[in-house]
């Protein structure tokens, strides 16, 4: 070996060198972790450590006009689990199946949600009952990574009473998390899925806080106290409605269990809904915290269509209603005065080529004026008057008086009514093939049959503008400023007119005279729909407005199976003398 | 018996070091869900004490009675060695391998903490007695199978970070012996073609440079064919050794690569390493208070990966602090060594820091994914008795070599 001083002065040198450059290296790696990437690392080790709880806020409370309360919020409890992996949490899921009752389409449906958010507490029980709770508590040290919450849970205090608009919520979708208009939901919250609960999400929806829990590497809660300041959830403000609770109840009592069909109550000046029904109805409170099964199957099951909103989703012949669409359109081409008689007087139907057109009244009206036609709702006139009018003006004014477009009330899924296009030849060539329709479409639609179905909401709709001025109001369920716009351009004098015909229809000797009330003009219009599933049944209809001189309400009702139209006159004629305070006259039964 | 000047820096930069590395055991015992490695430190001060009682023994024998047990003691600790394979049993990260001696279920102790000891004197011994340093591969026989007779022992338990060490103190005193580095390079080459082999690339270019250093240093011809030869074997070999490794140690070294291939076993300790020793900062999370080690996201954090407590709690500066210890202690043995009485004395003290220095680069530069995951503890700071008295007994040693040596300015050749 060599020990030559000379050569270990040398390697002592250049050991020393080389020792110093190895740990200058070292902190240099050290400096670059901890100063340089320091924030970096910083927060993986907070996201290591914290886990988020997600604080559900209350969503927004719905009012109605005069402040009484349509959907509220209940303290709930909800389960959640703290899971770092999925098989921890199935393992958790299998021993806490007994405890909480699961079904296997629980276990498989908290594993979704989990692999959807694995960071979040996977709800297990979005609403567990306190038995269940009390159970959970006893055990908590045996489940540490278990999560017991009060959260706000949904309640309507009048359930099926308001179902209709109000609608339901329930937890967020897999296929509503994929849609662009839920980014930002998580899964296991709660939405809007009907009604207004649906068509102000946004706003019902509030804002979501968060507390911070300390975890350790095996996700168990270490601390009571998060180690974060938490951030506060914060309720949605409430919304406020058009709604009249009080009509509303009103509404769903006289539907009772007997009825079937739906109703609308509309502010003619501002198009606000005063009430909104559609019959049977549903309970809505069941829907929260996940529809039992049983009871999803029998809404689904049951013939009436409990889900079914009739008074939106249901398209329906106007019938005799549409009349007064057609009266407008003579009018206002001047085509006839409100006291214009036809060349041929009511002799129980009108001979149009080879075939002949019946009028409801077998025996015949004899010659009328259009009030009279319009108060006896003698087709044979409007036949003629349809005539005079003819097919391509008809449907180019039905347009105008918007009998093709939705309404535009604030709830979801409305449906489109089905009526003509503008290009008539065209539009009847698509729907009965270009030899099988002829002219007499013309007589169809002019009675209000034929091509064309119309919602109980455009309907009512239309009526604002026969109580106005002409204008029609935007139905809106949630208070906000009046939309309007004039859809026809009839003087006063006409539309008063009208108003004093569609007064005789509930007056001695009108088609629904036994709608009368005492003091009370009311103004409106029978009208029954041919039924497809049952032809001796006919639907039934009526729409109109009160008091006529000045109408504070639109009502349209609709009843399925109603046979004729002053059965659904009675009951538009008890809302409005609810509304109005006036109570109805039990008048004879003039019939027809 | 001679009296000696006690080496007043060395003891107090190993107290220092070891006090630092007490404290650090106390501190990673204290986590949110209390575990056994609560009590640990007080075992810990225990061995440091036993160390300190042996390291003060030794500085009172001398340096021919440690040269004349050094025989005995390497043929004892290879015979130790041997027995693990036999009933060896694993512990900590490598609980799968047979690094321990145990009687029934208590593990007494790790003979490959004393073989490290013994092969740098056993190494320093056959070193020491030669005239001239080696000149050619075939002159290094002896001391190669000094070394390579407990490395293969260690590669079977196995304990990759221990083998490593023994490369380290073999290259390391075969320098101090005055090997001519381009022969160390050469000896070596075979190890480096096992690495580059898994990139045909990089192993041509390496043979490039192999040969440019063969034409440099002429070796016998035998020689660099014996070497050519070993180089293409090794390289031919190593995807066969890959396969015979264990699937743990495939992993360590792919996750040492990218640690995100396996974020939830391997490659979870380093990232957890790195997460704790970065959100340490500049000042650190404060003593005991490392969330990374509470929460228990810090795996080893008492023995391993001691030293991301030390960065988590203490910051940078208690890294800056703890590694200038170990470098002031190198240099101060460094020192010793340069100074020493004689070469046996000489290459011991250099042969004890090499081993030292190994540790702690492996160690800390494992914590930061800079060294692959080898289990390899860190002296004076991870929990460990054997290791804690085995590094004070060394420091005893160089206690003794540095008293004989003191104030000699002239190497007698042996």
């Amino acid at each position: 070996m060599s020990f030559h001083p000379n050569d270990i002065a040398r390697r002592t040198q250049l050991s020393s060198l080389m020792l110093a450059a190895g740990f200058v290296l070292l902190l240099a790696a050290f400096f670059r972790t901890q100063v340089l990437e320091h924030q970096s690392f910083a927060t993986q080790s907070e996201e290591n450590r914290l886990r988020p709880i997600p604080l559900p806020a209350p969503r927004g409370i719905i009012y109605d006009r005069k402040g009484q309360i349509i959907a509220e919020n209940l303290p709930a409890y909800s389960v959640s689990l703290i899971a770092p992996r999925e098989d921890s949490l199935r393992a958790a899921l299998k021993v806490l199946q007994p405890t909480l009752q699961l079904t296997e389409s629980d276990i498989s449906a908290a594993v979704r949600r989990y692999r959807r958010a694995p960071t979040r507490p996977t709800v297990v029980l979005p609403d567990a009952s306190i038995d269940v709770i009390s159970v959970l508590e006893e055990h908590r040290i045996d489940f540490p990574r278990l999560i017991i919450q009060s959260v706000p849970k949904r309640y309507y205090p009048d359930g099926p009473m308001v179902a209709a608009f109000v609608g339901y919520t329930g937890e967020i979708s897999e296929d509503e998390l994929n849609k662009p208009q839920y980014a930002g939901y998580k899964p296991g919250q709660v939405i809007g899925k009907g009604g207004l609960e649906k068509q102000y999400e946004s706003v019902l929806h509030g804002d979501e806080g968060e507390r911070y829990d300390e975890v350790d590497a095996r996700g168990r809660p270490v601390r009571g106290v998060g180690p974060r300041s938490e951030r506060e959830p914060h309720g949605a403000p409430p919304l406020k409605t058009n709604i009249d609770l009080d009509l509303q109840k009103f509404v769903a009592a006289i539907f009772g269990d007997s009825l079937q069909g739906g109703a609308i109550a509309l502010d003619p000046k501002t198009g606000g809904v005063l009430a909104l029904y559609s019959a049977p109805s549903f309970d809505p409170n069941r829907f929260t915290g996940g529809i039992p099964p049983e009871y999803w199957k029998q809404l689904n099951t049951d013939p009436r269509r409990p889900l079914f909103n009739k008074v939106i989703q249901g398209t329906y012949p106007p019938g005799s209603t549409w009349k007064l669409a057609t009266s407008t359109l003579g009018l206002e081409q001047g085509l006839v005065t409100i006291d214009s008689h036809m060349p041929i007087s009511c002799s129980g139907g009108l001979q149009y080529g080879r075939r002949y057109f019946r009028c409801w009244e077998k025996r015949g009206h004899g010659s009328l004026s259009l009030s009279g036609a319009i108060t006896h709702s003698c087709d044979t006139y409007f036949y003629q008057l349809g005539l005079k009018i003819g097919l391509a003006r008809l449907v180019g004014g039905g347009i105008d008086l918007q009998f093709r477009e939705r309404s535009g009330i604030d709830l979801p899924n409305e449906i489109r009514p089905r009526f003509p296009a503008r290009d008539v030849k065209a539009y009847y060539d698509r729907m009965f093939g270009p030899r099988n329709w002829s002219n007499a479409e013309t007589l169809n639609l002019a009675i209000g049959q034929g091509a064309n179905s119309q919602t109980v909401v455009n309907m009512a709709k239309f009526y604002t503008a026969l109580a106005t001025d002409g204008s029609a109001a935007k139905p809106e369920v949630v208070a906000r400023n009046p939309e309007r716009k004039k859809i026809m351009t009839l003087s006063p004098a006409q539309i008063a007119g009208l108003r004093t015909a569609m007064a005789g229809v509930t007056s001695a000797g009108g088609t629904a005279a036994s709608a009368n009330i005492q003091g009370l003009v009311i103004a409106g219009k029978t009208g029954s729909a041919q039924n497809t599933e049952d032809p001796e049944k006919d639907h039934a209809w009526f729409v109109g407005f009160a008091p006529a001189e000045d109408p504070k309400i639109v009502v349209a009702v609709f009843l399925e199976f109603g046979i004729h139209g002053y059965l659904a006159a009675r009951v538009a004629s008890k809302i409005i003398g609810f509304y109005t305070k006036a109570a109805p006259v039990e008048l004879i039964d003039t019939g027809g | 018996m001679r009296r000696i000047v006690a080496d007043y820096p060395l003891v107090a930069i190993a107290l220092a070091l070891s006090i630092f590395g007490v404290a650090m055991v106390y501190s990673a015992g204290q986590t949110d869900t209390p575990t056994a490695v609560e009590r640990v430190y007080k075992s810990q001060i225990v061995w440091l004490v036993f160390g300190m009682i042996g390291a003060y023994a030794i500085s009172r024998s001398s340096v021919r009675f440690i040269e004349w047990v050094t025989i005995p003691a390497y043929i004892l600790s290879v015979a130790l060695l041997g027995l693990t394979l036999v009933v060896g049993k694993g512990a900590g990260t490598a609980a799968s391998t047979k690094s321990w001696l145990a009687i029934g279920n208590v593990r007494i102790g790790q003979p490959s903490e004393l073989a490290k000891v013994t092969v740098v004197l056993m190494l320093a011994h056959v070193l020491a007695s030669r005239r001239e340093p080696p000149k050619s591969l075939l002159d290094l026989w002896k001391p190669a199978l000094i070394v390579l007779i407990p490395w293969l022992i260690i590669m079977l338990q196995p304990d990759l970070g221990t083998g490593i060490v023994f490369i380290g103190i073999f290259f390391g005193m075969l320098y101090w012996s005055g090997v001519a580095w381009p022969l160390l390079l050469l000896l070596a080459s075979p190890v480096v073609s096992l690495i580059l082999s898994f990139s045909t690339g990089l192993w041509g270019a390496w043979f490039l440079v192999l040969l440019a250093l063969v034409l440099y240093y002429r070796p016998y011809l035998v020689e660099g064919i014996v070497l050519m030869v070993a180089n293409v074997a090794t390289g031919v070999i190593a995807p066969i050794l890959w396969e015979k490794l264990a699937p743990y140690q495939q992993n360590r070294l792919r996750v040492f690569i990218d640690p995100s291939a396996d974020p939830r076993a391997s490659g979870y300790h380093v990232i957890q390493s790195k997460i704790a020793i970065g959100s340490g900062g500049l000042f650190g999370k404060g003593f005991t208070l490392g969330t990374q080690k509470r929460l228990a996201f810090l795996p080893e954090q008492h023995t391993d990966f001691i030293f991301a407590v030390v960065g988590e709690e203490m910051g940078f500066l208690g890294v800056t602090i703890a590694l200038t210890l170990f470098l002031a202690l190198f240099l101060r043995i460094t020192q010793i060594a340069g100074r020493a009485n004689d070469s046996f004395s000489s290459l011991v003290a250099f042969g004890l820091m090499a081993s030292w220095f190994v540790h702690v680069l492996v160690n800390v530069g494992m914590t930061l994914n800079l060294m692959p995951i080898t289990g390899i503890p860190l002296p004076f700071f991870s929990y460990g008795g054997s290791f804690m008295l085995a590094s004070w007994l060394a420091i005893g040693i160089l206690m003794r070599v540095s008293g004989e040596g003191r104030g000699k300015a002239a190497f007698k050749k042996s």
